[in-house]
This record gives C-alpha cells, structure tokens and sequence, in this order.
C-alpha cells in the first residue's frame, strides 16, 4: 500500500481509506515476515553479518525466532547433509501455515561445491521441502540476500487471498500452480513416510529417542 | 631427541616390534611398529623423561592397496621434538589395541578412524560412528567405497 | 561469589530421576549444527556427550579426486571464518613437498592477511561468547569492525568469506595498492574499539560473574586431551606454533604468547580463555605494525612461482600452522601424481570439542553454554 512511506497527506477528508481487506492483510504479513533462526554451515556467518549493525537487517521488518512456531519462513542457510535431513524436514512441520522457505547459497541450492563427490550432502535442499526462493552464491553477499528476501515479500504481498483466480495474470497462475504441486507433493510423501514409520517396528518412538535406545544398546 | 635416536632406544627397549625407520628428503621420519604392544610403546614414549611424548597432534587411518595403516603423529611440548608412528594391519582383520588411556584425544581420532576405515580399536570405552550417520553403511574412505543410491528415502547422487 | 546457602532438603523424600535432554542440532547457542545429549540432575549437567556429523561434507572423500590447486576452496570452506588461516598450512606444506622457496614479500602479504584474520576471528568468538552471556551491543560494535577487515579481503581477492588468496607457490593476486593505508586504519579501529569492548564487556561485573570458576580447564588435562590455541593458552601453558616451530617469518618478528594467569578466578576458566582471545587481537595489530613497516613499496609479480601443472613427488608431509583456533595440521600423502593420495585435516575444533564433558560436568545447563562459548568451535571444521 505504502501509505505509511509518504510525507505529504494524500488523502483528503477524515482519514477514511478505502482499499480491500485483503490488501491489509498480504501488507501486514508482507512487512513482517518473522523467520526461523537456523544457521547451517558458511552462509550463517554472512548472515550474522546481515544482522548486526552494517547491513541490518530488521529494517525490512524481519525478526529472528527461535522457535518454528513463531515464524512465517525458514531461512536454509548452507549445507544440507544426510543426518540433518529428517530435523529440517521436522522443523518444517512444526512451522504454522501459510509458510515459506528460502534456500540461501549454492549448497542448499543444489549441493554446491560437493554436488559430486558429496556422498553425505544432500543435493539441494528442494529434495525433502518445498522452495520459495532461491538465493544464488557461495556464499551470497549480503545485497543478494536482500534481494531475495524483497522477491519473498513481493510474492507475499501480491497473494490473492479472496477471488484468488480470478484476478491473476496467466503466469502467476502457472507460478503458483508449480507451487501448489510442490507442496502437494511434499504433503503426499510425508504423509506415506509417516505411515512407514509408524507400521516399522519401532512404533511410539520418536526418531530422537531411537538414537538414544540405538546408545543404550550399544554400550 | 633426533628420529634415529628415538628409533635405537626404541629398538632397544622393545627388539623385534619396531620393524623399520624411514627417514629421507621426502618424508617426515616415521617408524613402523608392529600392532601387538602399541600401548606398551606408547606409555613409553610418553613417560620416558628422554621422549615425553605428551601431545597426541593427530592420529588417523590410511587405505593402502596392502593393508590398512594407523598413522599417530606424536608431539613433545616440553622437548618440542616429533615423531609419526604408523602401524600396519592386515585388511582382513583391521584391529589393533585403543590408546585411548595414553592420550585422551585419541578418543574422538580413533572413531572417526572406525567411521572412514572401519578399523577396529580393541577396548576403546565408546566405538560408534561420529560423523555420518549411526545407521550409515559401509567405511567412505576406503579406496573401493560405493555410495549407496538412497539413504532414508532420500536420492544421493546428483 | 556469593556465599553458598545450605538448604535442608530430605532427599529421601523427593522423588527425582535423571533426566536426558537434547540440546541442537538446531539450537541458537550450539554455534551450528552440534547436538549435545546433556544428562541432567535437577539444573546440573551430569554429563554430556556431543553428537556431530551433522555437517559431514565428506572434505577428505572429495580431495583424493580433486587435483592439488582445486583443494584450496574446499579447505576455505572447513573453518569459514578463518579462511586465510585455513589455507596457510596446505600452502606451506605443499611449498615444502615441492621444493618451492616463496620470496620474503609474499610471505610478508601471507602473514599480514593470516593476523588479520586471526583479529576478525577472535571479534566474532568474543562477540558470539559476549551473545551468549546475554550481551548484544558488543556484538554490534566488533562486528562493525569485522566489516572493515572483510572489505580489505575483498578487495584483495573478491570474496568476503570465501578466499581462495593462498595459492602453492604464491597469491591469487598482488594487494590493492592502498593496503598498507588500510591495514593501519584497520589496527586503530580495532585498538578503539578493543578498549571499548574490554570496558563493556570484559570488565562487567555481571560478565565475570557469569564465566569465572566455570569450566576449569587445568592444563595437564588439556595436554592429554590434544587441545590447542587459546583454549590450551588460557589454561598457563605457553605453547604456540608461531613460536614453537616458526613458519614464514614468525621468528623475526617481536610479539608476545598470551597465555591465561587466572587474574579473576582460577586459572583456566572461561574467563581466561576469553582474555586470552582479546589479548591476542592486540598481539596481531604488534605483528601487522611490524609488516606494514618492513613493507616493500615496489610491486612483485606474485604468480611467478605458481607451478602450472602441481605434481608434487612422493612423499608424505604433516603440515601445521597456528590457526586463531589452535593447530591446525594437513597430512598430505602424494604418490606422485596429480590427486592427492590421502589428505588428512588435522581439524582444531573437532580436538576442542572433546574436552567438553570432560569439563562440564558439575555446572549448571546455563554454565554449559558458556563452557560451549568460550571453546570457540566451529562446525563445519569438526565435520568436515
């Protein structure tokens, strides 16, 4: 809407906007997109930088959880390997819908500089969950990051919520259509692990006390 | 204490069980011993007060194309001399006795030794894997390693 | 310290069980991907056994198929935030194995740029330990600093984290010409705000309260458990390979081994470990002062000594360098050909981390932290 960024007063009158409900809320949730602390590998480093006092990051109103379940999106930042699957995929689940994930860097892109002899990296963290974003660079500097966060909120802000199809552009369509089979997918695969996981011998265990019990048998 | 010297008073103490010592341009020293009384060699090398051997600097597993060798790189801090010890094992059967009550840090060395070789280290307190996966198969830093296509449902390769 | 209170509690009457708890791998004070399994009595941490691997990305696997040259950016990215110091010890083995005498003005560029990524290191671990304490505005001001080092960098070889600047037999370029101008704003900055840092941070009361006393490491203990650097340091011992067993130009140059004396609680806490860090940064501004001044003005093609085609003979070599975390050591097996045979990293922080049941047995979970803090470890070097 950006109102709030004008210093002369457009609006003549008793302050009465008119605009659309939904138009309110994509702003809301656009300006204030809350994210999930989690740094991984290099790229945390650069993106510790991002929010300390240089680059600052809060200033387009993104603030650090520490819990998934406070956060709209989940920032995957570096290396994505074979033990830390199943926890991202976990941490993916307890975050609340609508949510969003950005890969950042080449590794959780595509694997990175050990896309070939990675045998315990994964090879792009779009394998286990649904990407929105994609930031390019090994790792990216910090204006890429921002570029990709600005991609995020645009996205975010242009959702149609009420009439949805209606109002789209063709390609936005075909967008969220790719989209919507992403995460179609990823909720058909996690649906059928959780009933393999629940049919395998180890029923009512969670896969972190089966580490602890895999310990106690072995010592 | 130079590496000859090391090698006569070891050799000395210990007859038979030091085999060789290699010393040339392109090799730091290193003295090859036999498996069966690394722990005897190496309370020795860490309390004699001519060696004082009291830092581990490092200690990993090697793939040659005949056997299976453990490199330990010795460290003294008071004397501030070094040697590399290395101890050959058939592929067969790839044990050898844990050092882990001489130097603590070869705890951690050890098990990644066992996670990337698959050497056995007899009376080590804790040998699990460390850095891949508890339920990971096969040893990746064998020569004739193959990574399997899929690990918990997830594709590998690129 | 305060006082400690006894409280009469039947014990026989409570009902208590030791409980396991999972800290990480996603957790906001594991410094990454660490998963620490902590058994805990009530507050106090009975043991704790450090689960990694979360970030194995298979560094040793992937050498023995890449060629000598192609290695440097996959040791940078092992200790992501002392790449220049990362890639020190394979440059200088791989010199020696090969027979290649760099000249003094490459070393000079070498050692400046090591120490001044030993000073942005050390800001980001007292930053990090400083967040841990609960106390964000030091991290605000280090990490203004930090910047001014990683714009040196960048300029110097286009990566702000990422380096590959060593190469075998020289520098991927010559220094920008206003470095050494640079080099001195830098080192004024660092000593302002070093000041500023020891007053905000170092000398609070609240701080010293927090990391004195904690996690005593006695020095003997930290010989048997093979740590190095300024955890080893902080524990009294003198023991620095800069010193010990000098590579580049260290033996010419005057600064001082800063090792920890237990001024506020016993030696070999947190607190020590952490002194020693800050110390440091001032001992490599000495250094950097000493190169900018023996500096030649002319400039020198720094790829001359590059070999083209990087085929060291047979022959095995343990490589190690004083990395701001501690030894860091490369074992380079060649068999004569273009791969190396083995290479092995002798990593800092995988050695470090060891120590950490060892000493936090006893402690409190929020003493735990600190312990965790003032080890300074970083992840993608303990996996690999």
């Amino acid at each position: 809407m950006g109102l709030l960024n004008r210093l002369d007063d457009p609006i003549q009158g008793d302050g009465i906007i008119l605009g659309t409900v939904e138009d309110l809320l994509n702003w809301g949730r656009s300006k204030s997109d809350w994210y999930l602390q989690f740094g991984l590998a290099c790229c945390a480093i650069e993106f510790m930088a991002l929010n300390a006092a240089h680059f600052d990051m809060m200033r387009f109103g993104a603030i650090p959880r520490t819990s998934p379940r406070q956060a709209d999106f989940i920032i995957v930042s570096g290396t994505v390997t074979l033990k830390m699957a199943d926890r991202i995929k976990t941490l993916y689940e307890q975050m609340s819908e609508p949510r969003y994930v950005m890969s950042m860097g080449s590794c959780a892109n595509t694997g990175g500089p050990y896309w070939e002899h990675g045998y315990h990296v994964v090879k792009g963290v779009d394998r286990l969950i649904p990407v929105d974003v994609y930031v390019p660079g090994c790792p990216p500097r910090p204006e890429a990051f921002f570029e990709g966060l600005v991609k995020l909120q645009k996205m975010i802000s242009t959702q149609a919520i009420f009439r949805k199809r209606e109002k789209m552009s063709a390609e936005d369509l075909a967008a969220l259509e790719l989209r919507n089979k992403k995460i179609q997918e990823y909720n058909e695969r996690a649906a059928q692990e959780n009933i393999e996981f629940t049919n395998a011998k180890h029923v009512g265990y969670s896969r972190y006390s089966l580490d602890f019990l895999n310990k106690g048998e072995q010592s | 204490m130079t590496a000859n010297e090391i090698y006569e008073k070891l050799k000395s103490e210990f007859g038979d069980e030091i085999i060789s010592l290699t010393e040339d341009a392109a090799n730091e020293a290193f003295i090859v011993v036999k498996p069966q009384r690394i722990v005897e060699i190496c309370l020795v090398l860490r309390d004699d007060p001519n060696f004082k051997f009291d830092y581990m600097a490092n200690l990993t597993g090697m793939d040659y194309p005949n056997n299976l060798t453990v490199v330990y790189h010795l460290y003294s801090i008071p004397l501030n001399h070094r040697i590399v010890l290395k101890v050959e094992l058939n592929k067969e059967n790839p044990s050898v006795e844990s050092v882990e009550k001489v130097w603590k840090t070869a705890n951690w060395h050890e098990r990644e030794a066992y996670d990337m070789f698959g050497i056995i280290f007899e009376n080590h307190p804790f040998l699990v894997r460390i850095l891949t996966p508890y339920d990971w198969e096969g040893h990746p830093l064998r020569k004739d390693y193959k990574e399997p296509e899929t690990y918990h449902g997830v594709k590998i390769a690129y | 310290m305060t006082e400690k209170r006894i409280i009469d509690v039947d014990y026989s009457q409570v009902d208590t069980e030791r409980m396991r708890i999972n800290m990480g791998p996603q957790h906001p004070s594991t410094h990454g991907v660490l998963r620490l399994e902590v058994e805990v009595d009530g507050e106090i941490v009975t043991d704790v056994v450090p689960h990694i691997g979360y970030l194995h990305r298979c560094f040793e696997k992937a050498c023995e198929k890449m060629s000598y040259p192609q290695v440097i950016p996959f040791i940078d990215r092992m200790d992501y935030i002392a790449s220049m110091n990362n890639e020190l010890p394979y440059v200088v083995g791989m010199e020696k194995l090969m027979g290649i005498n760099v000249p003094d003005r490459i070393q000079l560029i070498r050692m400046a740029f090591a120490e001044l990524n030993r000073i942005a290191n050390h800001q980001l671990a007292v930053a990090t330990f400083g967040l841990d304490a609960g106390a964000f505005t030091p991290f605000l001001y280090l990490f203004r600093d930090r910047e001014m080092i990683l714009n040196l960098f960048e300029k110097a070889s286009g990566g702000r984290l990422l380096y590959n600047y060593f190469w075998i037999g020289g520098l991927m370029h010559d220094v920008p010409p206003t470095f050494k101008q640079e080099c001195l704003n830098i080192i004024s900055t660092v000593r302002k705000t070093n000041e500023e840092v020891m007053n905000l941070l170092i000398g609070n009361s609240i701080f010293i309260e927090r990391t004195i006393n904690v996690g005593i490491l006695p020095a003997d203990v930290a010989v048997n458990f093979g740590v190095s650097g300024p955890v080893l340091r902080g524990s009294g011992l003198n023991y620095d390979l800069r010193r010990s067993e000098p590579y580049l130009l260290y033996d010419k140059f005057d600064f001082d081994v800063v090792v920890g004396k237990g001024e506020m609680g016993t030696l070999g806490d947190c607190w020590d470990r952490n002194i020693v860090r800050m110390r440091e940064m001032e001992e490599s501004c000495k250094i950097i002062e000493q190169i900018i001044a023996n500096f030649p003005d002319e400039s020198s093609d720094v790829r001359a000594l590059v070999p083209r085609r990087v085929k060291p003979p047979k022959g095995e070599i343990y490589s190690k360098a004083e990395n701001p975390k501690g030894e860091l050591g490369f074992y380079i097996v060649s068999d004569g050909t273009v791969n190396p045979y083995r290479m092995r990293a002798r990593a800092t922080s995988f050695v470090n981390l060891s120590v950490l049941p060892e000493i936090s047995k006893g402690y409190m979970i929020a003493d735990l932290i600190m312990i965790l803090g003032s080890l300074d470890i970083v992840l993608g070097e303990i996996d690999r």
